[in-house]
């Protein structure tokens, strides 16, 4: 053997001793916007994730295994997201993480499924933090699939409970993005008023184009003069902000009732408008607790600025679900912690926290908010943030589920 | 129903001449130097960033002037040492440089400004109802805008038709060997154009920065609907892009205000269609869900049947 072969050969097995011990890691991969329209929203997420991840590596990690996470760009394009996926699939990833949008999550976990049943033994779980289309936990559920974002009927029943009592609303416009999630929303606003308050007349009910309205006054025009006094909206990003900021403009009267009040802009815009107007539901706000968290606190030290405001409460139970399921299996193999992760039950600061075995679907607690003056902790530094009107204990969120699941043997 | 119509009439107008703000300036550069400039929109969304930045540091008024005028230096800019260069190798390759710069300009506001939208509120000076019909009130920045946008027409017009200038201008885009020979310089000519298309451009950033979101976004947002303003009134007529923004404006808002399908006027007619036909899920959608198709609708349907537009001299 000459000398320069035996150099290669030296250095080929020294980058596999270089990458042995990396491929031992377990890799994680998250599929969201990371540029374009939803970017905003999605490198927020991305820096949630990976500030739990690496908080847990700094523990030791899981399993004398330690967690990497790898990010891909699906520009909340399903298409996209499959090729992305296929990419991840080849580096390695034996976890999915996606939110941000539910056409993406009904691509994704359909080819999760179909590759889990072709590839025994390297199968993938997909962890979704954050695409509420109730069909991922009811028709279209898998045994992959676990979500920790309420859905949106649960979302709607917490927001229609509060609505039942406040008699003042009598006339409910219903304002949605056309695409699966907006007209989830829609069907469950109308079931649920007509149950809780057959009264409230719904004077409208209507899609708009996802994220491609520019001026929403004629929106608001048709909502004044259909007499609304609330609106409810499950609008998000843009849609959301360039919504109110049109209400706003034109003087209009209502209350806001959404999914996505909390969205990044939405309280700046509104402003002082907002004040006992503005409405959301969310399993989480800066004064659900009397004091911030603490690794909220950390998150924002490490992540200052008003874009980095902290809004991913989901991604802290999902991480810390993960890690005691990894530890309970004993294995950060896939199948062994998706089979730990189900009927999990863990407490949180915020009260008892499950992950339903028969549709995959996480109870948490939920809070109806409103925008309001003088609380502890505000929003976006307008002096403005949200104060809790109700708060809905995570067994009492529980929705019945049609979903019938195939578990691995 | 009265409300509605004079509401949404209003609404439209007041569409409609945001449109023509945000496409004057490409439809001067357009007819006056044959560039289709795609990074427009960019240099909107530019002016939108620095109306914000100056209008921290030195208050809105201030900013109203200072920021289009800083778009336009970078307009000349563009021209005098990117556009000049690209030139003789044809639209082709304008088109293109053009395209990339769009994406520079982007990335540049990404990097400076960050992702996500910069609190660029309405400043509280304009931010007042200016009056209120039917219980809703207008808000006074919408006024000062549709004011922006009409001067800017009288501007553009009287400028190129009434004064020497504009014949200079005109005479420069095709014959510029004659303008030239006659003593006009030519060069200056196309970077003066420039420089004014992108400075209206920044005009409008800095109204239309806060009456949209000013984040990264917007150039996508609003650069293909400027397009469509440009085609249908006529590559490169002023009074053309006037009437296609109103007309667009109009059209755009009174569809959302109509809820009914193609379904509803075929029962209307007496024509049933069954619900499990394949044709029924496409025929129940309601007009106002499909409003914001209507003017890529009408750009394609304008293209087949009259490729040179409402009042274009020439086809695209």
């Amino acid at each position: 053997m000459s000398g320069s072969t035996r150099y290669v050969v030296g250095l080929g097995v020294t980058i596999a001793c270089l990458a042995g011990p990396a491929s031992a890691d377990v890799k994680i991969a998250f599929i969201d916007p990371l540029s374009g329209g939803g970017a905003a929203t999605g490198i927020l997420a991305q820096k949630t994730h990976q500030f739990y991840i690496d908080a847990i590596n700094a523990g030791g990690g899981l399993n004398g295994e330690k967690l990497e996470l790898l990010s891909f760009d699906n520009k909340v394009n399903p298409q996209e997201s499959l090729i992305q996926l296929k990419r991840a699939l080849d580096d390695g990833a034996r976890y999915v993480v996606q939110g941000n949008g539910s056409s993406v999550a009904l691509a994704i976990t359909d080819a999760v499924l179909k590759y889990n049943e072709r590839n025994p033994g390297k199968e993938v779980v997909f962890l979704n933090y954050a695409a509420v289309d109730p069909a991922l936990t009811n028709e279209k559920c898998n045994f992959w699939h676990f979500r920790f974002d309420a859905d949106a009927d649960m979302k709607m029943a917490a927001m229609t409970d509060v609505i039942a009592k406040d008699k003042k609303i009598r006339k409910v416009y219903l304002i949605n993005q056309d695409y699966s999630f907006g007209k989830a929303v829609a069907v469950a606003a109308n079931k649920m008023l007509k149950e809780k308050r057959p009264d409230i007349q719904v004077v409208g009910d209507e899609l708009h184009p996802l994220q491609k309205v520019n001026d929403f006054s004629p929106y608001v025009a048709k909502i004044k003069a259909a007499g609304a006094d609330t609106v409810i909206t499950g609008n998000w990003s843009n849609d959301m902000v360039l919504l109110i900021k049109a209400g706003k403009d034109a003087g209009l009267k209502v209350e806001w009732e959404t999914y996505y009040g909390g969205s990044p802009g939405a309280v700046t815009a509104i402003g002082e408008a907002g004040v006992d107007a503005l409405k959301q539901v969310s399993e989480w706000h800066r004064n659900a607790t009397p004091e911030l968290d603490a690794t909220v606190a950390a998150f924002t030290r490490k992540y200052p600025g008003k874009e980095n405001e902290y809004t991913y409460w989901r991604a802290k139970t999902m991480w810390e679900m993960f890690a005691a399921a990894a530890k309970k299996a004993g294995s950060n193999d896939p199948v062994k912690v998706a089979r730990a992760l189900e009927g999990m039950k863990m407490q949180t600061s915020l009260g008892d926290v499950e992950m339903r075995a028969d549709n995959h679907q996480v109870l948490q607690p939920l809070f109806v908010s409103t925008l309001a003056r003088g609380v502890k902790y505000d929003s976006e530094d307008s002096g403005l943030g949200w104060k809790t009107d109700a708060k809905v204990d995570a067994k009492a969120t529980a929705l019945p589920t049609t979903c019938k699941m195939e578990r691995p043997k | 129903m009265l409300e509605l119509v004079t509401v949404s009439l209003l609404n439209g107008v007041v569409y409609g001449l945001l449109l023509f703000m945000l496409s004057s300036g490409l439809t001067l550069i357009f007819s006056m130097m044959g560039v289709l400039n795609f990074a427009h929109a960019a240099v909107f969304m530019l002016g939108a960033y620095l109306s914000f930045q100056f209008g921290r540091w030195v208050g809105f008024w201030p900013a109203l002037v200072i920021a289009p005028l800083a778009c336009a230096l970078v307009g000349a800019a563009i021209e005098r040492y990117g556009l000049r260069r690209v030139h003789p190798n044809g639209h082709v390759a304008e088109i293109l440089f053009t395209f990339g710069l769009a994406y520079v300009i982007e990335e540049v506001v990404t990097m400076m400004w960050g992702r996500n939208a910069v609190a660029n509120n309405v400043p509280a000076v304009i931010d007042f109802p200016l009056f209120t019909i039917f219980g809703s009130t207008f808000p006074a920045y919408k006024g000062l805008m549709m004011a922006i946008s009409i001067a800017m027409f009288v501007f553009l017009y009287v400028a190129l038709k009434k004064t020497r200038i504009g014949l200079v201008i005109q005479a420069a885009l095709t014959h510029p060997k004659m303008v030239s020979a006659l003593g006009h310089d030519v060069p200056g000519v196309f970077v003066l154009v420039f420089a004014v298309g992108s400075g209206l451009a920044g005009l409008a950033g800095v109204i239309g920065g806060f009456m949209l979101l000013t984040q990264p976004t917007l150039a996508h947002a609003i650069g293909p609907i400027v397009f469509v303003v440009v085609v249908v009134g006529g590559l490169g007529s002023l009074s053309g892009a006037l009437i296609a923004s109103m007309l667009i404006g109009i059209l755009q808002t009174f569809a959302v205000a109509v809820d009914y399908s193609l379904l509803d006027l075929l029962r209307a007619l007496g024509v049933a269609v069954s619900r499990t036909s394949l044709l029924h899920e496409a025929l129940a959608v309601k007009l106002a869900t499909a409003a914001p198709i209507v003017p890529y609708l009408l750009l394609v349907l304008m293209l087949i049947v009259r490729p040179r537009g409402l009042l274009g001299t020439r086809d695209v």
